[in-house]
């Protein structure tokens, strides 16, 4: 008894943190742990697209995949909207072939045309100038750059090499430029006019290295080495090779939701959400009485954990994966009406109260334990159908159902078994009874 | 009181459900939305008053797009669906809605049409692979209690229960679609996916009783008769069964009536659902068991 109601202590203690970092956390605007809110809610824009992998082979897909995402972000970071995210995506195996997508939210945005626009650009990459000579060591902050005429156009690869050069015997990433024939005149041409200068490599507007001219270059080729490391480096390669988009891409889907449908729907869904737990905590207290009460404990703790782990993952919230909060609220009541319909059949067969409670526990087991499962199982294969709508509705169930198990199996437990006495008279009968009549 | 008694009605009652789900579905069929179809589908809302659908058909008819629907959504907004719009039809589309009257596009959503077909491929897969590896969990959980039936019974007894409790509320959301113009989306397949975890958890219960006597009783050799088992079972379940739903349909009807608009159909499919299921676990699933370990113990 005395264990049970410290652990019964110990649980309430941790609801009532948990609640309390929920609380918190919300009433901060700028705490990193406030609620994510899926574009479908929030507002905003969401293009997929898929990458036409047929003339990459198999080994290189991921690479190109991920250069493709490279590609993808530093577009999308000139939106300058918050949060914006590029995610890859391989088709999974449910569907027979695989397919590699892209997947680019823009919170705020509802000018899908305009997103898309700016998305599909061809990037440039450009070879500058620098106006302030930087061979003397000195960078001064207002260092301007003059267009040379010089672009991707003129580019034909660029390769990835490990000179051994005088780098104290490690052998240093060299990447190598190579020009068409009318970029290696141009090319020569400006080298040769501008030793000791940096000429420096913009990509999409942005600066990306800026090497010294050496010496005068003909052929074609140029090799930038040094103060980068071999990750670096390939990440280079690969954003000259595929300065233009890596692999062709083409757009599934798009869709934008303005922000005031968004705002509506948050607002339905808390209410729908409070609204179905205070009708689930009224019926249980007036049909189970004082397990009832436990269960409606139990059930608030549940939901705090679940808001707590829905930040802390964090997981984006969405219209359905509210409902799917909603539902496994009402399913988290399940267990808890298993055991206490048990824990009745128990106290009808004149046993001790406690005694009751504690087999209702045992005997609610196997049935609580093989419909989790199932739903675990459902919850599983759901989310892997992999669809944005269904994964975030996938993703609370599967959660829920695993945090409705702990809070039937223990939380309640716990408390009912710190309440309850070995020995009780016809008082706890009554509370542990239910329904309108008595046991 | 054994509900075992009364199950030639309740399997022709259940017949007779069965059937109007299914005429529903295939007079009225699932209109399938764009997540399977690929198209357009936008939102847009009138601020100062929604004019006459027909004056918006006329604009809408304006941009070449071939078949177009147009339908009421809420107070003052209209859902426009249309095959998949390029970012040029769009625009245009935006354009002649604006005509004369302020809009607002509340949402936008496109997707290219073999994406769409790839979704239904997906779900449908999901939906047999749920079904399956359920399927297998019961034959296993169950694996102890082999008479009078064998475990794999109470297994294929669940996915009976399964495809009932998936064509009753598939036959709601045709005639609801009929009348209101909703279509098979993704959030619809979802509903279907939750179901089938949910009414599999509610059969679970009355066979996970109908095991414990079986394994009792043969501890304690007691021979009964199994049609009484069943019955026993049902009937100690049964405040369980309806308790259990109530809490649920309590939590559904908050979303129906409170909830977003964009997981109302969701809701109300998931609410038929759940009834659904909970008549088929406890008046169905159970009794379906007697006339099988007849046919087995006849064999």
């Amino acid at each position: 008894m005395t264990r049970f109601r410290v652990l019964g202590i110990i649980a309430l203690i941790t609801g009532l943190l948990l609640a309390y970092f929920v609380w918190s956390t919300e009433a901060n605007p700028t705490s990193p742990y406030r609620f994510k809110f899926g574009l479908d809610l929030a507002g905003g824009t969401e293009l997929v697209y898929k990458a036409d992998m047929k003339d990459t082979p198999v080994e290189e897909r991921a690479a190109a995949l991920s250069a493709l995402q490279g590609v993808i972000e530093r577009r999308v970071n000139r939106f300058g909207v918050a949060e914006p995210f590029v995610q890859t995506e391989r088709a999974s195996a449910l569907s027979g072939s695989t397919e590699d997508r892209l997947i680019v939210g823009l919170p705020g945005v509802t000018d899908v045309e305009a997103a898309v626009v700016a998305l599909g650009q061809t990037p440039t990459l450009e070879f500058k100038l620098a106006t302030t000579s930087t061979s003397l060591g000195q960078a001064t902050s207002s260092m301007g750059f003059i267009s040379t005429g010089l672009t991707g156009r003129y580019l034909s690869s660029a390769t990835l090499q490990f000179g051994s050069g005088a780098t104290a015997g490690l052998s240093a990433p060299v990447v190598i430029i190579n020009f068409d024939s009318e970029g290696a005149t141009l090319f020569e041409k400006i080298t040769r006019e501008n030793v000791g200068q940096t000429l420096a490599i913009f990509l999409d507007g942005q600066l990306i290295q800026q090497p010294v001219i050496q010496e005068a270059i003909a052929g074609g080729q140029a090799s930038i080495s040094g103060g980068f490391t071999a990750i670096e480096a390939r990440n280079l390669v690969n954003n000259l090779n595929f300065g233009a988009l890596p692999v062709p891409i083409s757009r599934q889907s798009s869709s934008s939701i303005g922000p005031t449908l968004g705002a509506v729907a948050i607002e339905a869904s808390v209410m729908a959400g409070l609204i179905g737990f205070v009708i689930i905590a009224l019926f249980m207290i007036v049909w189970y009485r004082l397990p009832g009460v436990v269960s409606v404990v139990a059930l608030a703790e549940y939901l705090v954990f679940m808001l707590a782990v829905i930040k802390l993952i964090p997981i984006t919230l969405t219209a359905s994966g509210i409902a799917g909060l909603i539902i496994t609220l009402g399913m988290a009541v399940d267990a808890n009406v298993l055991i206490f319909e048990r824990t009745k059949e128990e106290l009808r067969e004149r046993k001790s109260p406690r005694e009751a409670v504690r087999i209702g526990f045992s005997r609610a087991w196997p049935a609580i334990r093989d419909g989790h499962f199932t739903m675990l199982i459902s919850g599983t294969i759901l989310y892997w159908l992999g669809s944005s709508i269904v994964e975030g509705f996938a993703l609370v169930f599967i959660l829920g159902t695993l945090a409705s198990f702990i809070s039937a199996v223990s939380v309640s437990r716990v408390y009912l078994l710190a309440l309850v006495p070995e020995e009780g008279k016809g008082r706890w009968h009554f509370l542990l009874g239910s329904g309108i009549k008595n046991v | 009181m054994t509900i075992t008694k009364y199950r030639t009605l309740i399997f022709w009652l259940t017949g007779v459900i069965l059937a109007a789900a299914v005429s529903a579905i295939v007079f009225y069929g699932l209109p399938r939305g764009i997540d399977f179809t690929g198209g357009s589908l936008m939102q847009v809302s009138y601020p100062e008053g929604r004019p006459p659908l027909a004056d918006i058909q006329k604009q809408v008819a304006e941009v070449p797009l071939g078949a177009v629907s147009v339908r009421e959504s809420g107070d003052n907004a209209v859902v426009i669906r249309t095959r998949t719009m390029t970012p040029e039809e769009h625009s245009m589309m935006l354009k002649v809605l604006s005509q004369g009257v302020a809009i607002t596009e509340l949402a936008y959503t496109s997707v290219g049409p073999t994406f769409g077909s790839q979704f239904a491929t997906k779900a449908l897969w999901a939906l047999l692979a749920v079904a399956f590896a359920i399927a297998l969990y019961v034959a296993f959980a169950f694996r102890k209690v082999s008479r009078p039936v064998p475990s794999w019974v109470y297994g294929i007894v669940v996915i009976l229960m399964l495809v009932h409790d998936l064509i009753v509320p598939a036959g709601f959301y045709a005639l609801l679609a009929h009348f209101t113009g909703a279509e098979v989306d993704a959030l619809f397949i979802t509903a279907l996916l939750a179901l089938l975890g949910y009414s599999v958890n509610d059969t679970i219960v009355v066979f996970d009783r109908v095991r414990e006597h079986l394994v009792h009783n043969e501890k304690s050799n007691v021979k009964e008769e199994f049609e009484l088992t069943v019955g026993k079972s049902i009937s100690e379940t049964l405040t369980r069964s309806v308790n259990t739903s109530l809490t649920v349909v309590l939590a559904l009807v908050a979303l129906v009536f409170f909830g977003a608009e964009a997981t109302r159909n969701f809701a109300l499919v998931m609410l038929v659902g759940v009834v659904a299921g909970t008549y088929s676990s406890v008046l169905v699933a159970a009794p379906l068991l007697v006339p099988f370990a007849r046919w087995y113990v006849k064999k």
